[in-house]
């Protein structure tokens, strides 16, 4: 149970007797206006089973009925991973007995998915990995259990409540073909994957794809065989990986984990695991021990999914462009040599700096602020860059201020500290916290008469013609000004009064 | 003339609302007061009802009436009453199934039927008792105790839609809905002497009809005559956008068929006696009422020829098959956690969910329920699905495939509804598989989805009790169900001098405080 007891071998040391192979299951929670099956609201953040109706509590007599932005955000889903799309396809009913599912059976898909045999192109450090896609299949969303107690978890709570308004909101669960031959290079694979499915999803508008917000979530099933091993090893379903990150330690973790358990001649139980943001360990997941039968049939009161092939050539055309191709043309735009355009991409600040861009900065100033500045800060509390609190719009708002010369670096800096802390909008940031340059001729000229006057010698050094000594007056002045100036008109102040 | 405001048929009653001669608050008052009088409870009376609801069927009426008085838009059926098998939910009445599970459950939603009864005028009177979870053929597994058949209250009034069938038969209501799932419409009209269409599976919407299997469940009319049955499925049928199951296309006019049919005349219309259902597990007088109906059609110029459809004999094996593992799927919903019964497991100060859920379960469900619970779900478990479900449904395939080739050379297919007459209660209660027999020939049409009518055929002659004739036609082909029905009721009513109800024994009537013997 705990991980305390386990062998966890080196991942280096990993490497050197076992292949790791990948399987990723990520379910997008959709955005349409609608359920899947009712015509309840999906907004997020409304008071407890206030987004229900009889057909989403599953009422005795109530149907559903297919919502077609559901199905039509599965097929581009579907396109955009070059998969096939099935010309006729049906929903299955998963039967399991858990509080939080109305029904208990869960209205999915079984061996009919929408799409299927498709495959995304995923670059780590500059190599490109194929990783297949098996199928894209719809199914509609739980509820929300909350298991109140000191454990916050099913064992040792005193009571649960059920939240229904998540209950059948539609999700596209998007399977992976075991990736293997990724070796060293597998936990970073697992994250490109994920992080480049979430750029996909949020290039086509089916999703807000947050995964701090459970409108992504990806399982990270992993085994190990040894090298040149023609069968695959038995796998874990790990859970719960809740950020891209997480991704990648999930991976990295369980490689050591089952490399220990392998050289001590153990054998891998094949079981679904829990992911511990905090510590970065799995710990064994499933209350149930009993081995699941869902106990799949076709879903009755649904007729089959057969959607055109003139329809499916229709979202065709409106797929955007194909993420390789973007990558190219945006480095090209922006002028990123390859090392520039990779750390973009490995930070997952693609998107970000794309809108940034679009937005209004230059391209330089914006990887400068998502790259030198916020990746940084990300890396120094472990969480993802896009899930700081900072936008888009807030990074080209200060890269206003400072071409507008309003704002130096530096305080930029102190304004991006202020909005990690949320301290508000940049505006209110720099009002708040006395930040802007002064551009109050009177003041500045004041502070540099004092700094001349302190600094007799320099002050003559540049009257006699060394103007690069100026520097140390213009420190000087910025000190006065505790920062908020413009170093290049302190300096043409300097100049004037001196030459 | 003034009509008998309980024995009329609806369509008189309607003719009378019409003629201004009564009133919906008469009629539905009458109804009310015949229901106090015979309808008793578990114990003595018909017990057709679960549940009446005089005060909203009396509000109902008055509404009616008043927009008969304003001259506003009526419907065909505006102001007569009709009573509801209590597995369609209904806004602010209980809805049961005959289940204990369901004890004090109301619905927050009508049933898209419901809805279309109330918004065509009809005072509802109330929720018909059935086999639980209409898992049954005699309304003895309904866990409020059973109904009795108004010819013999010894004897059981079919199953599951009892209820429904027995409130028609004993002139509690002139009409009511019924569902059927393997024959839970017809297999009642047959032995009450009533009249029974299973239609088209989605002809008519199941939204609101708390599923048993949902790929062969269908809710339809039980009522007097034909007639009358066309009327009411008229009245609840066609498109529903709320099941995706209903079919889209309009049926042909079916009262305008059953208007044609009472006139006698069926020249042109090729008749299947299905060689498979009937013989020998059939009792003789169900066969002998068979064979002079089969006369009486021949009589009004139908030609009658032989069909064989040799995979019927694979039907019962097939739905007790796909019918319990849907099923078995559609009960896990009542698990204690949202609405209806909870338990709590005795010795267990805090228990989890899982075992309020097994609780409730056990102590909410009857056996009949458990058996198909547990056959559903064995059907349905790894390494066992393609061996049963899907042999199931390809025996499906090719019961369809016999019905296409034997509508390819008749308009319509014929056989006894039922192989018996009414039996005893309790004789068949502990024998699941000669309970199970009673739906031999009405299952085929619920497994190809293909419309069913039973109507009266007249009494057998070793008990006096009724016999009733099935009608089948091709999809969406309702229309000759009540085409061919009609003239076969108007021939035989013209031989028995009028309605085979009328043969039937007065019902006694209780009082409020003493059951009657």
């Amino acid at each position: 149970m705990s991980a305390t007891t386990e062998t966890l071998v080196d991942f280096d040391e990993v490497l050197t007797r076992y292949e790791p192979a990948l399987g990723l299951e990520v379910h997008v929670e959709l955005s349409t206006a609608t359920k899947m099956f009712c015509g309840c609201s999906t907004a997020f953040g409304a008071e407890p089973n206030t987004q229900v109706c009889p057909t989403c509590l599953g009422l005795p007599g109530s149907m559903p009925a297919v919502n077609r932005g559901g199905v039509e955000a599965a097929i581009r889903i579907g396109l955009a991973l070059n998969c096939e799309i099935a010309e006729w396809c049906r929903f299955a009913r998963k039967n399991y007995f858990y509080p939080d599912m109305p029904k208990n059976f869960q209205t999915s898909q079984y061996d009919e998915p929408i799409a299927f045999e498709g495959y995304m192109d995923v670059e780590v450090d500059g190599e490109t990995f194929r990783v297949g896609i098996e199928r894209a299949h719809m199914e509609e969303d739980t509820g929300k259990s909350t298991h109140v107690g000191t454990t916050g978890r099913i064992q040792g709570a005193d009571y649960s409540l059920v939240d229904y308004n998540r209950a059948g909101i539609p999700l596209i669960e998007i399977v992976t073909k075991p990736i293997t031959g990724a070796g060293a290079k597998a936990p970073e694979v697992a994250r490109a994957y994920v992080q480049q499915l979430r750029e996909l999803i949020v290039a086509l508008g089916v999703s807000e794809a947050r995964m701090d917000q459970g409108n992504l979530r990806a399982d990270v099933n992993l085994s190990l065989a040894p090298i040149g091993a023609e069968k695959l090893g038995t796998r874990t379903e790990t859970k719960n990986v809740n950020s891209f990150r997480s991704v990648e330690r999930a991976v990295r973790f369980e490689m050591s984990r089952h490399a220990g358990i392998l050289d001590a001649g153990g054998s891998i139980l094949q079981e679904t695991r829990h992911f511990h943001e905090d510590s970065g360990i799995t710990t064994s997941g499933r209350e149930k021990s009993d081995a699941e039968d869902y106990r799949y049939f076709p879903e009755p009161d649904l007729v089959p999914v057969a959607p055109s092939r003139e329809w499916v050539e229709e979202l065709r055309g409106t797929l955007p462009e194909n993420p390789t191709a973007k990558r190219a043309r945006l480095q090209a735009e922006w002028g990123f040599t390859d090392l520039e355009m990779r750390d973009t991409v490995g930070a997952g600040a693609l998107g970000l700096v794309e809108e940034t861009i679009a937005l209004g900065s230059a391209p330089q100033a914006a990887r400068k602020w998502w790259l030198g500045e916020l990746a940084r800060r990300a890396n120094d509390t472990g969480a993802e860059i896009s899930e700081l609190g900072v936008s888009p719009a807030d990074v080209a708002a200060v890269q206003k201020l400072v071409d507008a010369g309003t704002l130096n670096d530096k305080l930029a800096r102190q304004v991006f500290d202020g909005l990690l802390a949320g301290e508000g909008t940049p505006d209110e940031i720099i009002a708040a916290r006395g930040l802007g340059i002064v551009s109050d001729d009177g003041a500045l000229s004041a502070a540099v008469d004092k700094a001349i006057e302190a600094n007799p010698d320099v002050a003559q050094k540049i009257r006699d013609g060394k103007v690069a000594a100026a520097g140390a007056l213009i420190g000087s002045v910025m000190k006065e000004m505790r920062g908020q100036a413009d170093a290049g008109k302190v300096r043409e102040l300097i100049l004037a009064k001196l030459t | 003339m003034s009509i008998d405001l309980t024995r009329a048929t609806a369509a008189q009653m309607a003719d009378a609302l019409a003629a201004g001669e009564t009133t919906s608050v008469a009629l539905t008052q009458a109804a009310l007061d015949r229901i106090a009088a015979t309808d008793g409870d578990a114990e003595a009376g018909i017990h057709a009802f679960l549940h009446v609801d005089a005060e909203g069927a009396l509000a109902q009426a008055a509404a009616s009436d008043a927009r008969r008085a304003a001259g506003e838009p009526l419907s065909a059926l505006d102001g007569v009453p009709v009573a509801v098998k209590d597995v369609l939910a209904t806004t602010g009445l209980p809805t049961t199934c005959g289940s204990k599970i369901l004890e004090g459950w109301v619905p927050p939603y009508d049933a898209t039927v419901v809805k279309r009864l109330k918004d065509a005028g009809l005072p509802i009177l109330g929720k018909t008792n059935m086999d639980e979870f209409a898992m049954g053929s005699s309304t003895e597994h309904s866990a409020y105790g059973p109904t009795r058949n108004p010819w013999d209250t010894t004897r059981i009034p079919g199953g599951s839609g009892g209820g429904s069938a027995a409130a028609v038969a004993a002139f509690q209501a002139p009409l009511a809905l019924g569902t059927d799932t393997g024959g839970s419409i017809r297999q009642p009209g047959s032995v009450t002497g009533t009249v029974g269409v299973k239609p088209t599976y989605g002809a008519v919407s199941r939204y609101g009809l708390v599923a048993m299997a949902n790929s062969l469940d269908q809710v339809g009319p039980v009522t007097r005559t034909v007639l009358d049955s066309a009327l009411l499925q008229e009245l609840i049928g066609g498109h529903d956008p709320l099941d995706s199951t209903s079919v889209v296309e309009p049926l042909p006019s079916l009262v305008d068929a059953a208007k044609q049919g009472a006139a006698g005349d069926l020249t042109g219309v090729k008749v299947g006696v299905i060689t498979e259902l009937g013989g020998d597990g059939y009792q003789a007088g169900v066969r002998a009422r068979f064979t002079e109906a089969l006369d009486k059609l021949v009589a009004a110029g139908a030609e009658v020829v032989e069909v064989s459809c040799p995979s019927f004999v694979h039907a019962l094996a097939a739905y007790y098959l796909v019918m319990p593992c849907e099923a078995s799927s559609n009960l896990a919903r009542f698990d204690a956690m949202r609405y209806g019964l909870r338990v709590m497991p005795e010795g267990n100060d805090s228990p989890s969910a899982e075992a309020v859920m097994r609780a409730t379960r056990d102590a909410g469900f009857g056996d009949e329920v458990k058996r198909r619970i547990i056959l559903g779900t064995y059907a349905l478990s790894s390494g066992y699905y393609d061996a049963y479900y899907g042999t199931a449904q390809k025996v499906r395939t090719l019961i369809q495939r016999d019905f296409e080739a034997a509508f390819a050379s008749v308009d319509v297919l014929v056989s006894p509804t039922a192989p018996t007459t009414a039996f005893k209660l309790g004789e068949k209660l502990d024998d699941p598989l000669a309970m199970y027999l009673n739906d031999l020939a009405t299952i085929p049409a619920n497994l190809a989805g293909v419309p069913g009518m039973s109507l009266p055929a007249g009494l057998a002659e070793e008990d006096g009790l009724p016999v009733g004739f099935q009608i089948l036609a091709p999809q969406l082909a309702d229309d000759r169900l009540y085409r061919v029905g009609a003239a076969l009721e108007a021939a035989l009513e013209k031989e028995w001098g009028g309605p085979l109800l009328d043969r039937a024994p007065e019902v006694a009537t209780l009082t409020s405080t003493e059951g009657a013997l």
